[in-house]
């Protein structure tokens, strides 16, 4: 909306918590009528982790954007040992889809000075992909965030930024 | 001023801006926020009521002083609400009185789909249904003038993805109300005797008619005429999905949906060649169009009835076509699926635990606990309603007679306890059940969000105020045996349960700890991470079995080791504790036996 867009976010929350799967749509432009995303006409796919991505390939086409945090975290019946977990997700991803980031960002918010500012390491790789400017990014997170954690997720957008 | 807000943000700020003084609700999502952000209002009293019934009387009593006055709830909490909001219809307003549901299809987080625009029809009350935040705020308003106008409650409708999407809304200052703050004496229209009632059904029939009228005329029930050779009808939602299927087609977008314009319907069916109702859920407007004898092409019978609908959904519903652009799915392998799970330290993990272990049928209800039922825990028999777990026991403990003792167990949330568990313990008692009645406390309403209730000792606005005692209400209906657990204590857990179930009367077991998520309770309370000592795991999976984020599997350490005796063993594996999430709660270092755990800080079990 800062950046002079019509803007629908929806999401279906009150799982994160407790370990379950979360979906948001982003969508923005000139008018903006379903808030959610139809089959195919995804831009981007963000996945804060890793095996998500599979859970959400309808919403892509072969331009779709990827940018997935390379980190696995394992859900119950893979810790309980029933399931595995799925292999070799990077090449089956990299065989069907031509723009995929795989991005380090656990390990480089970790750097920044805290693990848990992983998701700003990704929306500073995203923020290169759209057209807005850096300095609404930066304003609007940390608007959002206590002042004395500002200087951790300055550096861990650039970060992001820097890694693509 | 633009400002982005989800819908039931932009519900609460309407209120405010419509100059409400009152809102109750109790928390059900999707509708939890708009209570939630309602109280952040210093005008405007907040309640959470212990349940919606209270809720939508509360704001009823209110609104008669003159004052706008707001319930929300979701759907199916206005099927707690249905007493006084059949009779509310009746008895009509003084101040505005508006009503929101939440309803949710595709039960994201919910035990049906049902589908509230019937109790429009079935109570007689207008029906407002905003198609996104701008629209949400700007219903609650006009349902405010609408309610005042036409002496009647008003219903305002949204569904999940209504509230929980987010945005850009014109933010607007508040309005003083229009109407005179007093009580009032008139008993014709509020003392609902058959005498009364009888005549106040026939200005409810009055009443109808004219709303029908303005229904004609208001400006939110409107036609987009583009090409004419298609025309939908459609409301909220499903007008932001048909739309973005479909933006070449004609619409009849109604914001009112009941009751709906029956001549400009008529008027848009002439406008175009072939008439389609989009519409989630029931065929609410389809019917309703029938009935008018209008000729419809096509409704339900290619529009899903079940779940939620999607510009997807309904584009292909219309055209057949599936969209060429969708890459398949490229792996093989399942996908392991990531249901939601109990917290880490959640203290209802315990009491599932020792009642699986125990294999006893469990009565469950509503709440964080109902997780209970997912593997590997798998300890929970039965979820209808609020406070069903009481009343289930009950009525079993009535049918089996002797033969039922000892055999189940209800097991039910304080928030649920208070909303409608209290009333069939009391029955228990009176009618000489001899069941278990497990309140686990964790002192917040948790599934929703961290809500307060009546125990809590907090009001919505964080004021602190008189906290229900369960031992003490309990006796009060006539429980006399009573017992305090602590349910990270599984030893402790398991001899009360046993003791309860060889009881020959109603026992009440009180299992109180904190939600592990509650910061309020867990200050300074949260304890070291438990490690597990790779030396000394078999791999034996104990502490896997009670489905804790916390602790993974590590299959890296499989094949052989060597025990502490020097002897060379094999294993499959080995369990590891992620320090970020462990908070040091010690259920599972009493499940191994062989002390491969760390003990527990301070000795002590849990956060009590």
């Amino acid at each position: 909306m800062d950046a002079g867009y019509d803007v629908k976010k929806s999401e279906v929350h009150g799982m994160a918590q407790r370990g379950g799967s979360v979906t948001s749509h982003v969508r923005f432009g000139e008018k903006v009528a379903s808030p959610i995303i139809p089959e195919g006409e995804a831009d981007i796919l963000f996945c804060s982790e890793k095996l998500e991505v599979l859970r959400w390939l309808a919403y892509c086409n072969e331009t779709t954007k990827l940018i997935i945090n390379n980190i696995e975290i394992y859900p119950p019946l893979v810790n309980l040992g029933e399931m595995e977990y799925p292999k070799n997700i990077e090449k089956a991803i990299n065989s069907k889809f031509k723009n995929n980031y795989f991005i380090e960002a656990t390990k480089l918010a970790k750097e920044a000075g805290d693990a848990r500012a992983a998701n700003v390491v990704m929306l500073g790789v995203t923020s290169k992909f759209l057209p807005i400017d850096e300095e609404i990014w930066m304003r609007n997170i940390l608007a959002r965030l206590p002042k004395k954690i500002h200087e951790l997720n300055k550096i861990a957008f650039k970060k992001g930024r820097e890694v693509v | 001023m633009k400002k982005v807000l989800s819908g039931n943000e932009a519900i609460a700020r309407g209120a405010w801006e419509a100059g409400v003084t009152y809102c109750a609700a109790y928390p059900g999502t999707p509708s939890s926020e708009i209570l939630e952000n309602a109280a952040t209002y210093k005008e405007m009293e907040t309640d959470w009521a212990p349940n919606e019934k209270v809720a939508v009387e509360s704001a009823l009593g209110a609104c008669l002083t003159g004052a706008r006055t707001m319930a929300s709830m979701k759907h199916v909490g206005v099927n707690v609400a249905a007493d006084p909001l059949m009779t509310a219809s009746y008895t009509g307003v003084i101040g505005g009185f508006v009503l929101v549901t939440a309803d949710d299809p595709q039960l994201h987080s919910s035990q049906n789909e049902q589908d509230n625009r019937n109790y429009a029809k079935f109570a007689k009350v207008p029906m407002l249904e905003p198609s996104d935040s701008q629209e949400a705020k700007d219903f609650v308003k006009l349902g405010f003038e609408i309610s005042e106008k036409f002496d009647t409650p008003v219903m305002i409708r949204t569904v999940t993805r209504i509230s929980h999407s987010k945005g850009p809304v014109e933010l607007e200052e508040r309005i003083k109300p229009p109407v005179e703050l007093k009580l009032r004496k008139e008993p014709t229209k509020f003392v609902m005797l058959p005498s009364n009632a009888r005549p106040r059904h026939l200005i409810v029939e009055e009443r109808s008619k004219k709303l029908k009228e303005f229904a004609e005329t208001l400006d939110i029930n409107r036609m987009e005429i583009n090409d004419t050779k298609v025309g939908i009808i459609t409301s909220g939602i499903s007008y932001q999905y048909a739309k973005e299927a479909f933006p070449e087609y004609s619409f009849l977008k109604l914001g009112m949906v009941w009751p709906m314009p029956e001549k400009l319907i008529g008027e848009f069916i002439n406008k175009v060649d072939k008439v389609y109702v989009v519409e989630e859920l029931d065929p609410f407007i389809e019917e309703n169009v029938r009935l008018m004898g209008y000729k419809i092409d096509h409704g339900k019978d290619i529009i899903p009835i079940c779940g939620e609908l999607s510009p997807t959904i309904v584009k292909k519903a219309i055209t057949g076509e599936t969209d060429q652009k969708v890459v398949e799915p490229i792996i093989e392998d399942p996908i392991p699926p990531r249901p939601p799970n109990m917290c880490p330290g959640c203290p209802h993990r315990g009491v599932f635990t020792v009642l699986k272990k125990l294999k006893v049928f469990v009565n469950g209800d509503i709440g964080c606990y109902t997780l209970g039922a997912l593997p590997p825990l798998e300890s929970l028999d039965t979820t209808v309603c609020m406070g069903s777990s009481v009343s289930f026991s009950h009525g079993m403990s009535r049918a089996l007679g002797d033969e039922g003792k000892g055999k189940f167990v209800s097991v039910i949330g304080d928030s649920t306890f208070l909303h409608s568990g209290v009333t069939p313990l009391m029955d228990m008692v009176y009618n000489k059940s001899y069941a278990t009645v497990m309140i686990l406390d964790n002192r917040i309403t948790a599934m929703t969000g961290a809500q307060d209730h009546p125990g809590t000792g907090y009001t919505a606005k964080g004021e602190p105020t008189h906290a229900i005692d369960y031992a003490e209400l309990s006796k009060a209906l006539g429980v006399n045996e009573i017992y305090t657990i602590n349910p990270y204590d599984i030893k402790e857990t398991e001899e009360i349960i046993k003791k309860a179930l060889n009881s020959d009367q109603v026992t009440v077991i009180i299992a109180r700890g904190p939600c592990a998520m509650l910061k309020r309770e867990m200050a300074g309370r949260t304890k070291k991470p438990l490690v597990i000592d790779s030396d000394l795991c078999t791999g034996c999976k104990q502490c896997i079995s009670i489905n804790c984020p916390a602790i993974n599997w590590d299959t890296t350490m499989a094949g052989e080791y060597t025990t502490k005796d020097g002897k060379t063993k094999k294993r499959k594996g080995i369990a590891r504790i992620v320090p970020d999430l462990c908070n040091g709660c010690g259920l599972c270092y009493q499940l191994c036996k062989f002390e491969a755990i760390s003990e527990p800080e301070e000795g002590k079990l849990g956060f009590i």
